[in-house]
């Protein structure tokens, strides 16, 4: 891990110096800045029974869907598209290394994004002079969870960039990938072979992976061991799978 | 770098690489001594920048060992990161970083220690031109440019081993003039294996050329030897007129090898062009002329000729597709290839 901090360092000014950062970063601050004035506006027309910051994190899979495939899709298609990433495995640096630099820094960006939303509540506090419209707990609770799920979001986004070398292929595949762990839970519970007896071990798996369900808990205050272990061993295997996915593409070049 | 001097620079044995059910490289198996240039010349798709894959650790090889300053490249690939300097085929750089910037990065990866990289920057951007382009990004540069920072970026952490694939590809005279010196300077102090499909390059700059056709090697040893090896005689080329039937016979007289390979029909002034091969290395010329002229045949022009590498490498790959048995060394046996060869 002796060269992980020289990859992230690098990794994070590439990402400073590129103009798309800038323009996700705009696209996603100004689409957030919509929604939230949205909810403000549904507060002033009638009293609503949640806080805003529980109906803000309502529509945290929006931005996932594309910010997530976005920001990771170029990070190791484009090392092996240019041809770079053979100069970089070449040099005292281990697979994982490079793995994690590139997933730090996307992770980072995702996360500063997000917290840069927290001005949202403050500039409302600011000029509404109301404490009641920030209640904390949801407000935390948020933020725990899209630091928490962000680490498997992001790390799916790298596997995808992992296993191919078009970046283009990398965001469809990301965003199909993601669109299922988010979207595919709550559909398949829906069907309704799931609820025949014999789906049972399957049925409890699904609603294991509720990610929607992980939302309401977390914005509740209820942070559930079983929910973290499912995000940071979800992470561990993305990673683990991208580490492979590059290493399986270089004895196949 | 604990290595006894006489360890070689680099040591490749039975070398195999297939993948998809194509052989690459079919049993290579060659060795540089330090301080040497190597130049690996062959056809596109010959195996060339697999080989050069294989020796840096990018890819791992089918069977076979490689071992670099002594250390095996399959078991110790850390190590053997640590003592290279690669630049891969096409020179690949990252767009937009400036030059100095790719510089240090590149030099925190090799652990360059932080101390000496400053000063060691400067001296490969002296080195090899580029000062006047250190701050400038690498997608605005041109090809000369960027090849220069490849050749930097290769030197950079002061490796023992340095390969290059086609390190001169896509530039102009001048900038092949700069880029040939550059590896020239190298000579001596770190070992160098570059490819290239520029032959008169290859027979300037390097010690010993490896000339590998099909996953083999075909050919090895300096461009003298290879000429000497594959052609196995040297030429006569002469401009005579008058009776040339006795001609064969006073030939044998000179020198028992000494015929004629070829001869064509004489021009309006009655003179024809003549061809004859010898095996003998040193010079017949004036004990020819001689002779000639004592026969009452009027000579117009003599020379000797030289197979250029060019013709070397025709031959060479040219022998290797003919080859039946794949795993046959390099034959001694001559083969005739009369229309090669060319007037240097």
């Amino acid at each position: 891990m002796k060269h992980f901090l020289t990859l992230l360092s690098h990794e994070i000014r590439m990402l400073l110096v590129s103009p798309s950062t800038y323009i996700a970063a705009t696209a996603f601050l100004g689409f957030m800045g919509f929604m939230f004035s949205g909810i403000l506006e549904t507060y002033s027309k009638a009293p609503q029974e949640i806080s805003p910051a529980h109906q803000f994190f309502q529509f945290f899979w929006l931005p996932v869907f594309f910010m997530v495939p976005l920001l990771t899709m170029k990070c190791l298609a484009e090392e092996r598209r240019l041809g770079t990433i053979e100069t970089l495995l070449t040099t005292p640096v281990t697979t994982t290394e490079v793995v994690l630099g590139k997933y730090g820094a996307a992770y980072l960006l995702y996360i500063t994004l997000w917290a840069s939303t927290g001005g949202f509540f403050y500039i409302l506090k600011r000029f509404s002079g109301d404490a009641r419209f920030i209640d904390l707990g949801p407000l935390v609770g948020g933020y725990a969870f899209i630091a928490v799920s962000g680490l498997l979001f992001v790390g799916i986004g790298v596997f995808a960039s992992s296993i191919s070398r078009n970046q283009a292929v990398a965001g469809i595949l990301s965003f199909s990938m993601l669109f299922a762990l988010i979207v595919g839970g709550g559909f398949i519970t829906q069907t309704d072979w799931i609820k025949r007896d014999t789906m049972a071990v399957f049925k409890a798996a699904v609603d294991y992976a509720q990610i929607f369900v992980h939302r309401d808990d977390f914005t509740r205050g209820v942070i559930d061991t079983r929910q973290l272990l499912f995000y940071l061993s979800g992470t561990t295997l993305a990673l683990i799978f991208s580490i492979l996915g590059v290493e399986a593409k270089l004895l196949h070049s | 770098m604990s290595l006894s001097p006489s360890t070689p620079a680099i040591e490749v044995s039975r070398l195999v690489k297939t993948y998809g059910g194509v052989t690459a490289v079919n049993d290579i198996t060659f060795s540089v001594s330090r301080g040497e240039i190597v130049g690996f010349l062959g056809p596109n798709g010959a195996g060339k920048s697999t080989t050069m894959r294989i020796l840096t650790g990018y890819l791992p090889a089918t069977s076979g060992t490689v071992r670099i300053g002594g250390i095996s490249v399959a078991t110790q690939p850390h190590e053997i990161k640590r003592r290279i300097g690669y630049m891969p085929e096409n020179n690949p750089l990252p767009e937009d970083m400036r030059v100095s910037e790719y510089m240090y990065f590149r030099g925190r990866l090799k652990e360059v220690p932080r101390r000496k990289l400053g000063p060691r920057i400067d001296e490969v951007l002296e080195i090899c031109d580029l000062k006047r382009v250190r701050h400038k990004i690498i997608g605005q540069l041109s090809k000369g440019y960027r090849q220069r920072v490849g050749i930097a970026e290769a030197i950079l952490a002061e490796p023992p081993v340095i390969i290059m694939d086609e390190p001169t590809i896509g530039l102009d005279p001048h900038q092949i003039l700069i880029v040939r010196d550059l590896i020239g300077s190298l000579r001596g102090r770190m070992t160098v294996i570059i490819s290239s499909h520029i032959l008169p390059e290859i027979e300037v700059t390097c010690d010993r050329v490896l000339i590998i056709n099909q996953g083999r090697v075909v050919a090895q040893g300096t461009p003298a030897d290879l000429r000497r090896e594959i052609f196995g005689h040297s030429s006569y080329e002469l401009q005579v007129a008058g009776d040339i039937g006795a001609l064969p016979a006073v030939l044998g007289e000179i020198d028992p090898t000494l015929r004629i390979a070829s001869q064509g029909e004489p021009d309006a002034g009655g003179f024809r062009h003549l061809r004859l091969n010898t095996d003998r290395e040193d010079e017949l010329g004036e004990t020819l002329l001689r002779t000639l002229l004592a026969q009452n045949l009027r000579v117009r022009a003599l020379s000797r000729t030289h197979p250029t590498l060019e013709d070397v490498f025709l031959a060479a790959t040219r022998r290797s597709w003919d080859a039946v048995i794949p795993t046959a060394p390099p034959p001694a046996a001559r083969t005739d290839n009369e229309g090669a060869n060319g007037q240097s």
